[in-house]
């Protein structure tokens, strides 16, 4: 696949270094869903500052309401308590400078990889005057052959390939990844991950990741949140002070992975 | 065929399969059976006298005849026709079963009396009943093309606008569903009493029902195929910026699509099932009116004969949808 050796540029490289990158406050968070009548909680009184440009990770155990917590930043849903600001503005609705990506690429399957991506400049009535941005977002992410491709006719990693692409035609100020990488095969993974980190450098977004994997964790971001099980609550906090690219054997690291897998119980 | 399995096992010379197969090749069998009880019914119906005169024996005899000869000419030709070769040999046994069909129908019905006019007709009865109405059925297929056209559109039309707000909205649920579950299974036709009140006329009258038949299932397969849309859709569109508008006519729509034509083709079927009805409603032409009448005077070879005419119309409007559909749904190869 010729496409997983392209390494992501930039949109536009002339707004790169976080400009217009976003700085989120989540104040006193908590969320509950309404089950048949039963209220679950699932995320209890939740702090964390985000500063512009910084690229974190949450980690926790499996329906500990990680997710919950992106949509809540994306404002896709509101938080039963507590007020999540992005650069200091209430959240109250979701907004394209925000965007989420999820663990399945969710592309529309009646339309052509070009529509898909086109889709956020369509829908804020764009598309005319921007049509360009939609094929240098296809550039980016290396699928300028498959413009013109059904979502069917794609692997798994050129379908989240577009769904990266339909997110960053957009020059969302901030980057949710919900487990994006998450049912890729470990090869296309690893290349996705290289890819990311290049991305996030030098397109100077803020990113959160919601992730399985501590090593995905640690090889991406600078600083990896531990949440416990639900109701999730911010259990620890590592810095990774280690510059860009990472080894996944830099000994620093692997002192990090296992003291991040003591703390979720797992030790070895 | 077990001398086959021999020789290739003993990995003896294959010659003598390969000859034959070479054979089936050239002659094309089913052709020469399909052109020989083709031939059949032709002789059938000029060698025998009818009990009861039809007319027309010899045009019907002319036509199978003809049908025999051309299937003896493609017995040796069929290998070289190209992309019709395929189809020709698929519809073999079929040529075959309708000539010995076409054959026997003629034996008991118009040779030996078993089943008696007026009940009965043999295919050339039939036939008779085109050549000698042709006018009067060319006429009556407009009307009912107008009427069936009109009624289909607005009830597709405005079931699947009820349907997609059946769907999208909680509060037309809330109202609608009951009552759409309620009237659903009524058949159409019961409105009629009705219909004769609300309509200034018993044309628009059939039109209702016409659309009444199609619109409901087009209404509810909408209202499950919106209500169905995968909700992931509709975050992905609302986190783009969409407003509503644009999550019904870009997501809701084409997502449900493919529930859409399982109405439409229901639809398709009941609107042609309640035309003969809606035509009793004081029409003066139309394939439904023209059965009543013949029905009335036991005219019942025009009956099948306009039968046979509204059944091919309705697979060809069934084949076309089909088209549409496969144009449409393309993106749905490779699913599931």
């Amino acid at each position: 696949m010729a496409a997983s050796a392209t390494v992501l540029r930039p949109l536009h490289p002339a707004r790169s270094g976080g400009s217009q990158s976003v700085a989120i406050g989540i104040r006193g968070v908590s969320h509950a869903f309404d089950l048949a009548g039963t209220q679950l909680p699932v995320l209890d009184s939740i702090d964390l500052s985000v500063a512009a440009g910084e690229f974190i990770a949450l980690l926790g155990p499996s329906g500990c309401g990680k997710s919950t917590l992106l949509r809540l930043v994306s404002g896709l849903e509101q938080p039963t308590a507590g007020s999540i600001t992005a650069d200091g503005s209430r959240i109250d609705r979701p907004d394209p400078s925000r965007i989420l990506v999820f663990q399945d690429p969710t592309l529309f399957p009646w339309a052509t990889v070009w529509n898909n991506v086109a889709t956020g400049l369509d829908a804020r009535g764009v598309l005319k005057q921007e049509r360009r941005r939609v094929d240098s977002a296809l550039d980016l992410v290396g699928l300028h052959g498959f413009a013109n491709a059904y979502p069917h006719q794609l692997s798994g990693g050129m379908a989240q390939r577009a769904a990266l692409a339909r997110a960053l035609v957009n020059d969302p100020g901030l980057l949710l990844l919900d487990e994006p990488l998450g049912k890729l095969d470990s090869l296309t993974r690893l290349s996705l991950q290289t890819e990311l980190v290049s991305l996030w450098r030098t397109a100077g977004f803020t990113a959160i990741l919601v992730t399985h994997d501590v090593e995905e964790a640690l090889l991406l971001t600078s600083r990896v949140i531990v949440l416990s099980e639900r109701p999730a609550r911010i259990k620890a906090e590592f810095r990774v002070e280690r510059p860009y690219p990472r080894h996944r054997d830099d000994p620093e690291l692997v002192a990090l992975r296992r003291q991040i897998l003591a703390t979720l119980g797992l030790a070895t | 065929m077990s001398n086959v399995g021999q020789t290739l096992d003993a990995g003896a010379g294959t010659s003598s399969p390969l000859r034959l197969r070479g054979f089936q090749q050239a002659v094309w069998t089913n052709g020469l059976l399909a052109a020989a009880a083709w031939a059949a019914a032709a002789l059938v119906t000029v060698g025998l006298p009818d009990v009861v005169p039809w007319g027309s024996a010899g045009l019907f005899a002319a036509i199978t005849a003809s049908g025999a000869a051309i299937l003896f000419v493609l017995s040796f030709v069929v290998h070289r026709l190209g992309r019709f070769t395929a189809g020709a040999l698929y519809y073999g046994p079929w040529l075959i079963a309708l000539g010995v069909w076409l054959a026997l129908w003629e034996l008991t019905t118009a040779k030996f009396g078993w089943l008696p006019k007026p009940f009965f007709s043999p295919p050339h009865g039939l036939l008779n009943v085109y050549v000698a109405e042709a006018p009067r059925l060319l006429i009556c297929i407009g009307y009912t093309m107008r009427l069936w056209s009109l009624g289909f559109a607005a009830g597709v039309a405005v079931g699947y606008a009820l349907g997609v707000a059946l769907g999208w909205s909680k509060s037309f649920s809330y109202w609608g569903m009951p009552v759409l579950k309620l009237i659903g299974p009524v058949p159409a036709t019961a409105w009629i009493p009705c219909t004769f009140y609300f309509f200034p006329t018993t044309f628009a009258a059939s039109v209702f029902i016409v659309a009444l038949a199609s619109g409901i299932p087009v209404m509810i397969l909408t209202a499950s195929g919106v209500g169905s849309v995968n909700r992931s859709y509709y975050d992905v569109g609302r986190n783009l910026g969409a407003d509503d508008w644009y999550l019904i006519s870009k997501i809701a729509a084409p997502a449900s699509l493919p529930h859409v034509f399982v109405g439409l083709f229901m639809g398709l079927y009941y609107s042609f099932a309640v035309l003969v009805v809606a035509e009793m409603l004081g029409a003066k032409y139309g394939l439904g009116w023209y059965i009543q009448f013949q029905t009335a005077y036991s005219g019942y070879a025009n009956v099948y004969a306009t039968l046979i005419i509204m059944s091919l119309i309705c697979a060809g409007l069934v084949k076309l949808l089909f088209v549409v559909r496969d144009r449409l749904l393309s993106w749905q190869k490779g699913f599931i």
